[in-house]
């Protein structure tokens, strides 16, 4: 059984001039949640139009379950869902007729598509409206449908392109309930996003996307080590002799900076802190007041990445060497 | 040996007709049940009631014998009304542009292609099965009318049709569906270039035009260019003749038209000009047999059926090289 359900080499797609992917190397493990992050425009569903055989890369090599999508459109297509940003339906069609029109064109029998869609509709929640046009659903409703249409297949790998966009606080983050679900039924998922806080609580790893070229890759934790160095913040107040306490914190192992505004305190370290913090302001002779910690966030990452792109250049430069 | 394997390596997977009837199946119903069809449906039976209504009443007061009583139902005209067949070459091409103008655009605009492309299925299968279950409806609405002025023209003129009357009435329900089948590709090639359905319309609706009005218009202009008559000798005038059908065949109304001629009327020996010298020991008005009318007929069916191949083909390879993304 292959380890990788994705791996792209060296896959690049050109319209004309305009590189919309260049140089991709991609490998998604079975079994694992991938966030494909960036901007608009930063190519990632190109990216995704290629794993699926919709749109013929320039030059490079993709496989995905092992198969070459380009060559054997079909068997890639029957063991992949792909969920397109914003879903679209027919919308003069039942959920239910739309869900079957679906299974049919997956080769599934009448019978089997029927029994099938039904049990999906159940499980999320939308058995009530089953059989009313598509056209008066609402916008979590067309989302969860959108999820049904692609388990009907009974996938190895879903595919989602911006699957959490448009959907109001809560119904994403039950949305995104449902995709660890997914990833427990051992399901793997490649999804694409610029809502970077909602990726973070499902990504296993994520890959960075700016102008067609990945340009990090890793779990959020080794990318706050790459971009933001130490990543992790610790925040104190603390009285005392300000010039020692300072200097003690700056000797806890692992903190690379301190900032000292008036009797506050705040720590560049490289992971959770605060315990080794407050033995070393008791040690230094301090009252300890205040004390918590900012784990390292995606959104960190991406706007210190974004913004500092030179800056960013050089860390993985570094990183690289 | 290496190239044997790269043969099979290019050769795709799997047959491009997987999951065509899923798409005719599903774009039939569509049709059958929108609203669109069936205000045409509508439109097409009332013209039909009423050009068949005064066919009947034109054929009540004649008292000359005819053999072919029933085809006259499609072919009688009383002004200030045309004649049914006449009407149907206008009304086919609308069915079929209304059919077909929306089919790839309108999955474009509703987000559905890339859901519906996902599946394991070729892109052949969705054109193909849009134009098939555009075809069956034409068919099946065609079908429907054809049966209701049968049925019409038994009941008010109480004679049975014959076999002959029969089959030469279905031959011209073929040629009908062979005509709707070159509007229905057009329509599909510009539901294919056109992501706006209007636009698709409108081009598509525009040819129709064009054929229907000015074709004729730029033929008698044409004509005398290509070939012009300046001694007036026979020959040159019976070259002329010939150019000018010839160029007016390229119309697919024209040789609906005449395929409607022939058929419907089996008194008609010749499409094109005929000279004096031909017409010796011909019987003046004694009818065809089916099978002749259908010789003199056979190419225009032919080249109305290449015309929507071709067109299909078109349509086919724009649709191949279109980009996905919305």
């Amino acid at each position: 059984m292959n380890e990788n359900v994705i791996e792209t080499k060296g896959l690049t797609k050109r319209y004309g001039d305009f590189v919309a992917v260049e140089d991709l190397n991609l490998s998604v493990r079975r079994g694992e949640v991938f966030g494909l992050l960036g901007p608009n425009g930063s190519g990632k569903t190109t990216t995704i139009l290629m794993l699926l055989g919709l749109t013929e890369p320039t030059s490079g090599s993709v496989r995905v379950l092992g198969l070459d999508p380009a060559r054997q459109p079909l068997s890639v297509k029957a063991h992949v869902g792909y969920m397109p940003e914003q879903v679209g339906f027919y919308d003069e069609l039942t959920g239910r007729e739309n869900l079957t029109y679906i299974a049919k064109l997956d080769g599934l029998s009448g019978r089997e598509a029927q029994r099938r869609g039904s049990n999906l509709l159940r499980r999320l929640g939308l058995a009530e409206v089953a059989d009313q046009p598509v056209g008066t659903y609402s916008h979590g409703m067309r989302q969860r449908l959108g999820v049904a249409d692609v388990l009907i297949k009974r996938p190895q790998l879903i595919i989602m392109d911006e699957p959490t966009s448009g959907l109001d606080p809560e119904r994403a983050r039950e949305f995104l309930e449902l995709i660890l679900d997914l990833k427990a039924e051992g399901i793997s998922i490649l999804l694409s996003s610029h809502l970077l806080y909602q990726v973070q609580a499902v990504c296993d790893r994520v890959g960075l996307f700016q102008t067609g070229r990945m340009v990090l890759e890793g779990s959020v934790h080794d990318l706050a080590h790459q971009v933001l160095g130490s990543a992790y913040r610790v925040y104190l107040q603390a009285d005392g002799p300000a010039q020692a306490l300072a200097a003690a914190l700056r000797d806890v192992p692992g903190v690379a900076a301190v900032h000292a505004d008036g009797n506050r305190y705040e720590l560049e370290a490289d992971a959770d802190l605060r315990a080794e913090a407050a033995e070393a302001v008791v040690k230094a002779g301090g009252r300890l007041l205040a004390l918590d910690v900012q784990a390292p966030s995606l959104d960190d990452i991406y706007s210190r990445y974004f913004q500092q792109p030179q800056e960013a250049q050089e860390v993985e430069d570094a990183s690289a060497a | 040996m290496q190239a044997q394997l790269d043969v099979q390596a290019r050769r795709r997977e799997g047959s491009p007709w997987t999951g065509v009837w899923a798409v005719v199946a599903k774009e039939m119903a569509d049709h059958l049940s929108s609203v669109r069809m069936q205000m045409l449906e509508l439109l097409i039976v009332v013209t039909a009631s009423g050009t068949v209504y005064m066919a009947m009443n034109n054929i009540r007061s004649t008292i000359s014998e005819d053999a072919f009583i029933l085809l006259k139902l499609f072919t009688l005209s009383q002004d200030p009304v045309p004649a049914f067949a006449g009407l149907l070459a206008f009304l086919v091409p609308l069915v079929a542009i209304a059919l077909a103008f929306d089919s790839v655009n309108g999955e474009f605009n509703r987000r559905t292609m890339s859901r519906v492309l996902a599946q394991p299925i070729y892109r052949d299968a969705l054109l193909l099965g849009k134009f098939l279950a555009a075809l069956f409806t034409l068919a099946l609405v065609l079908m429907a009318i054809w049966l209701l002025i049968i049925g019409l023209g038994i009941f008010g003129l109480g004679i049975p049709p014959s076999i002959s009357e029969v089959m030469r009435a279905l031959w011209f329900w073929v040629a009908s569906v062979l005509y709707g089948s070159v509007w229905i590709a057009l329509a599909l090639v510009f539901s294919v270039r056109f992501r706006q359905p209007a636009t698709a319309a409108l081009g598509a609706l525009a040819v129709w035009l064009f054929f229907t009005v000015f074709w004729d218009m730029i033929v008698g202009v044409v004509t005398p260019l290509l070939s012009p008559v300046t001694y007036n000798t026979l020959e040159e005038v019976v070259k002329q003749a010939q150019v000018q059908l010839m160029i007016s065949r390229i119309s697919p109304n024209a040789l609906y038209a005449e395929a409607m001629v022939a058929l419907l009327q089996p008194t008609v020996r010749s499409l094109g000009i005929v000279l004096s010298s031909q017409l010796q020991g011909m019987l003046l008005g004694a009818p065809l047999p089916l099978a002749q009318s259908l010789l003199l007929i056979w190419p225009h069916l032919t080249a109305l059926a290449a015309g929507a191949i071709l067109l299909f083909a078109i349509a086919y390879v724009l649709f191949q090289r279109q980009e996905i993304r919305a």
